[in-house]
């Protein structure tokens, strides 16, 4: 039996009035690679703060042994120093500083003089990056760079911290499949090759399933289970149950009830440009469509034009319109501004919750009645007591679970986020409802239950087209599937004849070497 | 509209909270707020008794009131600008302007003293349509827009003043400023249509906390305990029939007072209870996510500004009424304690926070120290570090509270 590098002994945090973390015990073999997985708040993150030292010694109760000996780290200072390197699931990458500053920032290569020696920087910068498999130029500023190879530079600057444990926290959460492919498979060369420990957090199954050789599943702030990858009982559904606490027959409720009647709403010919380059097109000539009471998919890989083609039929919030028209109805309509949108009942849902979607120091209340405002006012006033009870008949509809609609947003998870979303849009009597990776960082649980909301929405005969990442997911919940590739539209497949290689063809089909002539782009 | 309703029945038992559980309210969720008005009042104790009783004599009351009533004003606009997520150096340059538009043609040109006070007031919307305009729809930030109007306005009061001072304003004029309400129903010794007012005011807001209550319970919303929440109605009028009384036994209601109390009721319900209102908070807290919203943002930011124009017009009515003139030094520093007025009051530095009722108090704090140090005989190079620090405290307080909030998470 191989020794351990870390163990955690019944560790227990307590917020005030609630327990995070109750006994959690944690054993890390020396050199594997140990999932840990568990829904939205059943304890996971606090329990790698503990570990790092965010929350420092003292804080908490239970044990924590690395290496041998016991850990009582006061910083993230202390306990990098001893090698336990976390990357968490926002980059902590400064966009405007150059790949080396930013590997080397906090822990700067001095030369003579004690002045940063930039040509010992950047070669060692080039060897770091080499290792997570990257060939950039060191002195190129980060933001110019893609999510994927973001990732991979924090993977180097951990690297160049001699770290021994690494912890990554949801690493492929904004990666698309193919530079999560890559992230995974540099995990296994770095176990393999320098003996490098890591603890994945994940939500995704099949990843685990992939580069896990343990996993440890923790549910309600308690460790459940720790389970060896290579026992063949260990697999996908065996997690679920785990993290679940309950057998999930299915991860997406049936398709009953749907009756997909007249076209809806029709997007024809679009084009847009990049918002601070012109020449660039971003969505070239990109149709589609939506019959009352479907749900359309769109397909496309990271960088595709996905949100960059919502968002900017949604009252043009993104880039420079090119040409394009739209349809409700069979009647052309136009879409200039949010507001013009919400009028014809045109919903979007952002990718970004947190970012786009609301207003994180608000009320759940005022979130839910932001962008149907104009239904609580009457000569100029709003109708405060019914925008309560508004509130309040949605978060029994759509099963929030806060004490409160007064709570401020901010204090959810991120399944009840997505209901608040949810619920302001539906709140506008949309019958067109764009959402945009609408389980993005949701645990299971909250993933079904958003897909039943999807269900219900179709049923009660709106348009829905729901854009992802996740192909499983489009294939489950869609009654067609776009694909969406470089800023065109590369195909449409019905649900029994879409798989995912078919799919992933079309995702990945180049320009052929003469573009269709965009016979209606006129004007810009 | 698909939701299920599952009204319960009014005035269920979980609406209404046990006495413990408001207590504790009041020093948990809402201790920012309940901790300014617990600060004002330790504030105001603790000056009565340096001042041994002086700072709570009514002429003093009465001279808090005329004296910062224009800061007050401001701080109202101001705590607007701070809730969308910006700031407005240029208030105090504002006041001086319009002022001296105003002592231009009331004064020099002897037009009648109601086209002074329409002048100011448009000089005031003017600046702020300007500001706004820049701000709004050019997109420069409000702190560069206003910095520099900092400086064109006062430059355009000693261009419009030729650098020298005028006075006196009519009659008519200053009494905006300085004048009472007092004696029309005569009284023993005191005033006593000033109590009738305040009675009638306390009456009203008697009725409208008890509407407000019954809306709540029947909405099926948290409302405190019954007995808290007589006491707190107890209080609430007994505090304000006794200023009253030492008004009355004064020189009577203030003019002042009464617009003052026109402008908080007024914006109170502009920033709680109107699309404008609400716009504000939703692009002060997020800005991506009000635009996705269908926020006209541009036209909230112009808004901001204009009315933050408007207010300062207001202002330089009242000062200029006040200081029976206008000078070209008018005003200086004036917008620097409007916007600590406001973050002493529970605005956020990053905008979406803030509440107009919390700036009155954050500037009442103010002026009361202020006020009670000047009595006390203070240096006010001793008086300016008391004020800086009292900021410094106030915002760390905040932010304090918001990282042991994000704590217990």
């Amino acid at each position: 039996m191989a020794e351990n590098i870390l163990e955690m002994h019944s560790i227990t945090k307590t917020f005030p009035g609630v327990k995070a973390l109750e006994d959690v015990e944690l054993r890390v073999e020396k050199g594997e690679i140990h999932a840990i997985c568990g829904e939205n708040g059943a304890g996971k993150s606090t329990l790698m703060k503990v570990l790092s030292g965010v929350y420092p010694y003292g804080t908490y109760d239970g044990k924590i042994v690395f290496q041998g000996k016991e850990a009582r780290y006061h910083s993230i200072k202390e306990s990098e120093h001893a090698g336990v390197v976390i990357i968490h699931q926002e980059l902590a990458l400064v966009p405007h500083l150059t790949v080396a500053e930013n590997i080397f920032l906090g822990n700067e290569r001095k030369g003579r003089f004690g002045l940063i020696d930039w040509n010992e920087a950047n070669t060692q910068a080039i060897e770091l990056m080499h290792q997570v498999g990257l060939d950039e130029n060191p002195t190129t500023p980060v933001g110019q760079l893609g999510v994927g190879k973001q990732q991979l530079i924090e993977i180097a600057k951990a690297l160049s911290k001699d770290v021994s444990l690494l912890i990554l926290d949801e690493p492929t959460a904004a990666l698309n499949d193919s530079d999560s492919q890559h992230l995974l498979d540099l995990m296994k060369r770095l176990r393999d090759e320098q003996g490098i420990t890591s603890i994945m957090i994940s939500h995704k199954l099949n990843e685990i399933e992939y580069v896990a050789d343990t996993t440890t599943i923790i549910r309600d702030g308690q460790t459940i289970e720790t389970l060896d990858m290579s026992d063949p009982e260990s697999n996908q559904d065996r997690i679920i149950r785990g993290m679940v606490g309950r057998e999930l027959e299915n991860r997406y409720p049936p398709k009953t009830g749907r009756h997909v009647g007249e076209e809806l709403f029709r997007v024809e010919n679009w084009s847009v440009n990049h918002p601070t380059q012109p020449d660039r097109i971003v969505i070239d000539n990109a149709s589609f469509d939506v019959k009352a009471g479907e749900v359309v998919g769109i397909a496309g890989l990271m960088g595709a034009g996905r949100t960059e083609l919502a968002m900017s039929v949604f009252g043009r919030t993104y880039g420079r319109h090119g040409s394009g028209k739209v349809y409700k109805r069979g009647k052309e309509i136009h879409t200039r501004s949010v507001a013009e949108c919400i009028q014809n009942g045109i919903a979007y849902a952002t990718e970004d919750r947190k970012r786009y979607g609301l207003n994180l120091i608000d009320d759940i209340r005022h979130n839910i009645s932001a962008a149907g405002i104009h239904k609580l006012t009457s000569n100029g006033w709003i109708n405060t007591n019914e925008e309560l009870k508004v509130a309040q008949e949605y978060r029994v509809a759509m099963n929030i679970k806060t004490p409160s609609v007064l709570q401020k947003a901010g204090n959810l998870s991120g399944g009840n986020q997505q209901k608040v979303v949810l619920s302001k849009w539906m709140y506008t009597d949309a019958d067109v409802v764009i959402l945009d990776e609408p389980t993005r960082g949701i645990d299971v649980g909250a993933k079904y239950e958003i897909y039943t909301i999807i269900n219900k929405l179709a049923s009660e005969g709106k348009a829905v087209v729901i854009i992802s990442s996740e192909l499983p997911e489009l294939l489950g919940t869609c009654d067609r599937i776009f694909t969406l590739a470089f800023g065109r539209i590369t195909g449409q497949l019905p649900i029994d004849e879409a798989n995912p290689e078919a799919l992933m063809k079309l995702m990945t089909q180049e320009r052929t070497a003469k573009p269709a002539a965009a016979s209606a782009g006129e004007g810009k | 509209m698909s939701t299920t309703a599952t009204a319960k029945k009014p005035g269920s038992d979980e609406s209404t909270e046990s006495i413990g559980a408001s207590i504790r309210a009041a020093f948990t969720t809402n201790l920012r707020q309940s901790g300014i008005f617990i600060a004002f009042i330790a504030i105001v104790i603790l000056f009565t008794f340096l001042t041994e009783g002086t700072l709570l004599t009514g002429q003093n009351v009465t001279n808090i009131i005329l004296q910062y009533s224009y800061i007050l004003v401001l701080a109202i606009g101001m705590v607007i600008v701070i809730i969308g997520g910006h700031i407005d150096l240029s208030v105090g340059s504002v006041v001086a302007f319009s002022g001296a538009v105003s002592a231009v043609l009331v004064i020099k040109n002897g037009m009648p003293w109601w086209v002074g006070v329409l002048a100011a007031i448009g000089v005031g919307i003017l600046v702020g349509a300007w500001q706004g305009f820049w701000v709004a729809f050019v997109g420069i930030p409000a702190f560069i827009t206003t910095l520099a109007g900092m400086l064109m306005f006062r430059g355009a009061t000693y261009l419009t003043l030729e650098n020298i001072s005028l006075s006196p304003f009519p009659a008519e004029y200053a009494r905006i400023g300085v004048g009472f309400q007092n004696g029309l129903l005569g009284g023993p010794g005191y005033d006593v249509f000033t109590l009738v007012v305040f009675a009638i005011a306390v009456a009203a807001y008697i009725f409208t906390q008890f509407r407000q209550r019954a809306a709540a319970v029947s909405y099926n919303q948290h409302v405190a305990a019954m007995p808290l929440f007589i006491v707190k109605l107890v209080a609430v009028a007994a505090v304000v029939m006794w200023l009253s009384w030492l008004l009355a036994n004064n020189r009577g209601l203030p003019n002042v007072l009464i617009i003052l109390t026109i402008l908080v009721i007024v914006y109170t319900l502009v920033t709680t209870r109107t699309v404008f209102g609400r716009n504000v908070y939703a692009i002060g807290g997020n800005l991506t996510a009000a635009t996705l919203s269908g926020v006209k943002v541009k036209w909230v930011n112009f808004g901001i500004m204009l009315n933050m124009g408007f207010l300062a017009g207001v202002a330089g009515v009242l000062f200029g009424a006040r200081s029976n003139g206008a000078q070209p030094g008018a005003g200086n520093m004036f917008e620097l304690d409007a916007i600590a007025a406001s973050f002493i009051g529970g605005a956020a530095v990053t905008g979406g926070v803030g509440k107009v009722t919390g700036a009155i108090i954050g500037g009442l704090i103010m002026a009361t120290m202020t006020n009670g140090m000047q009595l006390i005989g203070w240096d006010q190079s001793l008086q300016n570090i008391v004020k800086g620090l009292v900021l410094l405290l106030a915002v760390a307080f905040d932010v304090y509270n918001k990282r042991r909030a994000g704590a217990s998470r």
